[in-house]
């Protein structure tokens, strides 16, 4: 083992794949459309929600390119904000929501917990065909002329003020939202009921922990949602008259029930996230994760607060002041779990042994980014300022900082964390460090500006902007470019290594997790035992132990 | 692999009277744990459908208070014999499928198909009844939307009402109280109709022994949802029809 | 490597015109802007911070210089140190933001009132005076200005960046917001509530002029009638005057000095009588029965538009005693009674 890297594969001169495993056990399309395996159902993720983040990808490239000059000349107005709202449903709801849940958490839930799978594996794939059936949906919409509300569906403008395919997208997010429930929902149950013999909740890997906490906001919080969504299909369809103020409706109270929903969402979002950096931090600094049970708190106390934020979303739409002052002070508090999780990454290097391999330079990329991310998010809670910053790019650039630097980098991390396990084969380290470096630099290049931007007070949803903030604009669609780069990278060397990449082994970072006590890729039903667990998560000592008896017992 | 896969117990279930049935999922290590996770997440479902409903229950809420005075007339509109006697109705039907819960927990295949029948039968004559008190809504123009009429409310006297008249701009309120009852009363109607799929896919199965040998889970978890429809019944049947009706008046 | 003077001339003038910072051009900036650097202190320390702690640890404890990690399960006093002292920064953050927030949405008393309605896609501007103003707003320096603002169709939102300034336009409901202007010049006013096609075109300018510009402004620019005196119009032509007359017995309360007193309803509450008090009176009127008077008023709803509305409340706001209304009301009673000669005096 060399000194500056951790992996270690096996001799690639007589190293093969494992004869039997989940991706060989059967053969033909058909046996992967109707699999009830936990890995299968997380790879048919996994392809879909790539081909739907490229859907999005590209909307974004598009209003970027648009917003290159100031006049709006690329595209007419219409079409500009049906691309908007669009990037926002599909990047939401049809990427980040399922992204690590339904991919990597639905891989390795079951096998880090010792069980064989979900609770419900056919409610698991049924999962899988909502997310599919919403996602036609939306595609639908799209082909037919597309949506141009935003994502936020804002009444009375989506009921009374638009012609577009409101409702078609709307039944699909109702659709994806199911899909979202069913998949939180078995999180729940697996993680309450399926635990292998000795693993209590105190052991569970943080990981665990990430998606309890973020599942529980998606079986408690989806709902709302969709009987949101299915007032505004009714008040279009039928005219009923719930949100609508010319009836004696209440506009603003759509705006409670949707942000009810959508700000635990972005929990939901950020929450797995976390799960992933506390792994791959760990792993690649050789120690247990710093603050275990803070950590593990923390994602809980998030997920609690998250419910009783929502409404500074709202700070300037005419809400009572002394409401405003109790969910900006909740606003603070929902802060403070995540500084301390920040504090507790960074004191985990603490002592440790660390290397540098790829997931880990996309945990570093998270941290730096989320830090910035959820700073600026105190600049929005902060009532006065919010006042100024709402509704700009800083808002933009704050929630971006969130979601793409904070989840997609974490995303990315636990792709190339998992990969070897998933495939059983390694992608090329050399190539994947440049795509993780040219993401953190495209990303800080398209959305830095547009807090200076947002700050000046270029509103968001913009088609045509005053041409002082162009300057800005250009190095931001700049940055974009070199981001879209950034992220083909992974694409083609992880298709790549699919084909010619070295034979991982087992345990290629010599982790702890349960995952990587088995093969890779694992047996379709993950363990030939179930195993006992009688350690602690994270316990490096006890894998030394155990890789020193192999030895003894093999030589 | 010492300590992670030391062997596991074999599986000697305690004094379970029924054997590892077919039912009986690889993933699970027992049935016992099978059963357990089933119950569970069909509570965590009700739980998301509390939320679902919940949604609409807060606006309720908020209408009911900011126009109290268009709700209390727009609420007697509503039929208290046919929504109560769909009270009755959807309470037997809950009582019959807990029979049938029962019926299947003692292998009485007969007496199972039997009182699953009788609760879809229930569950058909509630619709109905919905199906007759929308329809004189809708006679009424009293269906949210450009059809809309409110002179009923306005000059009750017309039409031979003993109400007190609302002023022309509170009557127009009565439409939010139509909408959340339209609302309230369709997403109920529509898990109604799920319900009741459900259900004769159940009865067939029923009538093909499949629970009637031990196997008693999913009537067990579809029992749960019936009630589940029935209790956001007996809060939709006073919220909407009882507000104003006080005994005696 | 040669560069093209023109090209090179493009470039710098282009750079020169771009913007970084906005102006400070209200009395709110400079409060919303030192909130703004301390939050940005707050991030930047944090993100050094952190950053420090990072890669301080990553060089310190790389794999060739710490070959074997050393164990360490948490610290409790580390874990209290940064719950406790990020809890406090946030605090000061919460109470800070709350006071400037405070400070923006309760205007001064003595402001004076423009009114501004937003439709798909523009804003007008209606001043007291009888000025109206299309996606421009003309205001004066060294007074406080209050919007009282609505929406005719779909939220938008009003923003004047160099102001500080922003807040909701929503159907159905006035909102307010202030400034005091202090530096004369032109602003931009951005529509920020996404609101269909032409979002990016609901922008306008807010001009700020010297005191005596701004009376100069004033004179040249009025339509001829006030908003209280096209209110008093449509009052009469409504037919309002006939229950809102003053007189003893008038079916009707009397509105005359309503505004800005403390009315008693017949629900028994109380309320402060207000421009969005008016105007739902107007719009609703069984939810505001005058303690004292039947339910019988018709609603107006869907009858006048919001710019009659501004008008109407304009005009009660301006009330002070009932002889207009009263004069009115006997001119079109006399006309309606049989003609009478000018002059002679009906028994």
């Amino acid at each position: 083992m060399s000194a500056h890297t951790i992996v270690n594969l096996p001799d690639q001169r007589t190293a093969t794949m494992p004869k039997r495993n989940y991706i060989n056990n059967e053969d033909g399309i058909l046996s992967w459309l109707f699999t009830g395996d936990h890995k299968r159902i997380a790879m048919l993720y996994l392809v879909s929600i790539t081909f739907f983040f490229f859907i999005g990808g590209a909307f974004a490239g598009l209003i970027r390119l648009e917003l290159l000059t100031p006049q709006p000349d690329l595209m007419a107005s219409d079409t500009y904000n049906k691309f908007f709202s669009m990037h926002g449903i599909v990047m939401i709801f049809l990427f980040l929501v399922p992204s690590v849940p339904a991919v990597l958490g639905n891989f390795l839930i079951p096998i880090m917990l010792g069980a064989k799978d979900l609770a419900f594996p056919k409610i698991n794939l049924l999962s899988w065909y909502l997310y599919w059936i919403g996602g036609l949906f939306t595609l639908t919409a799209l082909v037919l002329g597309g949506v141009d509300t935003g994502w936020t569906f804002t009444t009375p403008l989506s009921t009374h003020y638009l012609n577009t395919h409101v409702v078609t997208a709307a039944v699909g997010i109702f659709i994806i939202g199911f899909s979202s429930i069913f998949t939180g929902l078995n999180f729940i149950v697996t993680i309450h009921r399926m635990r292998a013999p000795g693993m209590t909740w105190f052991r569970m890997p943080l990981f665990i922990w990430a998606n309890y906490a973020a599942s529980i906001l998606m079986v408690l919080g989806t709902p709302v949602l969709a009987i949101s969504l299915v007032l505004v299909a009714l008040e279009r369809t039928i005219g009923i008259g719930v949100f609508d103020p010319t009836k004696g409706g209440d506009p603003l109270l759509f705006q409670h029930l949707f942000w009810f929903y959508s700000h635990p969402a972005v929990y939901i979002m950020i929450l797995p996230g976390m799960g992933v950096i506390s792994e791959v931090i760990s792993t690649f600094s050789r120690k247990r994760v710093f603050g275990y049970t803070a950590v593990a708190f923390s994602s809980v106390a998030i997920a609690l607060f998250g419910f009783f934020v929502w409404e500074h979303h709202m700070f300037i739409m005419g809400v009572s002041n002394y409401s405003a002052l109790v969910f900006s002070l909740l606003t603070m508090l929902v802060a403070v779990p995540s500084a301390i999780k920040i504090f507790n990454w960074a004191f985990t290097l603490q002592k440790g042994s660390i290397t540098f391999e790829t997931p880990m330079l996309y945990a570093f990329g998270f941290i730096g980014l989320f830090t910035v991310g959820g700073l600026t998010g105190v600049f929005l809670g902060a009532l006065g300022m919010d006042i100024h910053l709402t509704e700009t790019y800083f808002i933009v650039a704050h929630f971006h900082f969130v979601m793409v630097g904070g989840m997609l980098m974490a995303f990315l991390a636990g792709i190339h964390f998992w990969w070897p396990k998933m495939t059983g084969r390694m992608y090329s380290e050399s190539i994947s460090k440049l795509a993780a470096i040219v993401t953190f630099i495209g990303f800080n290049m398209t959305f830095l500006p547009q807090f200076i931007l947002g700050y000046l007070g270029m509103p968001r949803r913009y088609h045509a902007y005053p041409p002082e903030f162009q300057v800005l604009n250009v190095l931001s669609t700049a940055g974009a470019t070199i981001l879209g780069v950034g992220y083909m990278l992974p694409l083609l060397y992880l298709g790549w290594s699919l084909k010619y990449g070295a034979i991982a082994g087992d345990n290629p970072w010599q982790a702890t997790g349960l995952e990587w006590q088995i093969q890779s890729p694992p047996l379709t039903e993950n363990f030939t035992e179930i195993p006992v667990v009688d350690h602690d998560a994270y316990d490096y000592e006890w894998l030394e132990h155990k890789t020193a008896q192999e030895v003894t017992t093999v030589g | 692999m010492d300590n992670v896969s030391v062997a596991t117990q074999p599986h000697t279930h305690e004094e379970h009277h029924h054997v590892s049935l077919p039912q009986h999922r690889h993933h699970f290590e027992t049935e016992e744990q099978q059963r357990e996770a089933g119950t569970f997440g069909m509570w965590l479902f009700l739980l998301t459908e509390i939320m679902f409903f919940g949604g609409l229950f807060f606006a309720y809420l908020l209408y009911r208070n900011w126009y109290h005075d268009a709700f209390v007339a727009a609420s007697n509109q509503l039929s208290i014999p046919l929504g109560a006697a769909n009270t009755a109705v959807l309470i037997s039907s809950g009582f019959f499928m807990a029979l049938g819960v029962w019926a299947a927990e003692v292998r009485k295949k007969g007496l199972l198909v039997l009182f699953l029948v009788i609760t879809t039968v229930l569950g058909f004559i509630f619709l109905g009844v919905k199906y007759v008190e929308y329809h004189e809504k809708w006679e009424k123009h009293h269906i949210p939307g450009a059809h809309f009429d409110i002179s009923e409310f306005v000059n009750p006297q017309a039409y031979g009402l003993k109400e007190q008249p609302l002023a022309p701009d509170m009557a127009a309120k009565t439409q939010i109280f139509f909408s959340l009852y339209f609302a309230m009363t369709g997403m109920h109607a529509l898990h109604m109709i799920i319900g009741i799929g459900l259900l004769v896919w159940l009865t067939w199965r029923s009538y093909r022994g499949e629970f009637s040998a031990g196997y008693v889970a999913p009537i067990e978890y579809f029992g749960l949802y019936w009630h589940f429809v029935d209790i956001v019944w007996i809060f939709l049947f006073p919220l909407l029809y009882l507000i104003n009706r006080h005994p005696g008046q | 490597m040669h560069i093209s003077p023109v090209l090179w001339q493009f470039l710098v003038k282009w750079l020169n015109s771009s913007a970084l910072f906005p102006r400070e051009a209200s009395t709110i900036a400079p409060y919303a802007d030192a909130l703004y650097f301390f939050l940005l202190t707050i991030t930047v320390v944090g993100l050094i911070l952190v950053a420090v702690l990072v890669f301080g640890f990553a060089i310190r404890y790389r794999k060739e210089r710490n070959p074997v990690a050393t164990q360490v399960e948490g610290s409790t006093l580390l874990e209290a140190t940064w719950t406790i002292i990020p809890l406090a920064l946030f605090m000061v953050a919460w109470i800070w933001g709350a006071l400037l927030y405070f400070r923006i949405y309760n205007p001064p008393t003595n402001a004076m009132n423009i009114y501004v309605v937003g439709k798909q896609w523009m804003w007008k501007a209606e001043h007291p005076g009888g000025q109206h103003e299309i996606n421009a707003l003309h205001v004066p320096t060294g007074r406080p200005v209050q919007l009282t603002m609505i929406s005719q169709d779909v939220f938008h939102s009003f923003s004047i960046p160099d102001f500080r300034v922003k807040r909701e336009v929503i159907p159905g409901r006035y909102t307010t917001v202030w400034f005091e202007a202090t530096t004369p010049g032109t602003y931009h006013i951005f529509c920020t509530q996404y609101c269909g096609t032409n979002h990016s075109v609901m922008i306008g300018d807010v001009t700020v002029l010297n005191p005596e510009d701004y009376q100069k402004w004033t004179q040249g620019s009025t339509s001829g009638t006030s908003l209280s005196q096209n209110g008093e119009r449509l009052f009469a032509s409504m037919g309002c005057n006939s229950c809102h007359s003053g007189s003893a017995a008038a079916r009707g309360p009397n509105l005359a000095g309503v505004y800005g007193s403390k009315l008693q309803l017949s629900n028994g509450s109380s309320v402060q009588v207000n421009e969005a008090y008016l105007r739902d009176a107007i719009l609703n009127p069984s939810q505001h029965i005058t303690a004292g008077y039947a339910p019988i008023m018709p609603t107006y709803q869907g009858q006048i538009s919001e710019d009659g509305l501004i008008d109407l409340v304009e005009y009660i706001k301006s009330l002070k005693s009932n002889y207009r209304v009263q004069q009115t009301l006997t001119t079109s009673q006399s006309n309606q009674a049989a003609p009478t000669t000018p002059g002679t005096v009906n028994p």
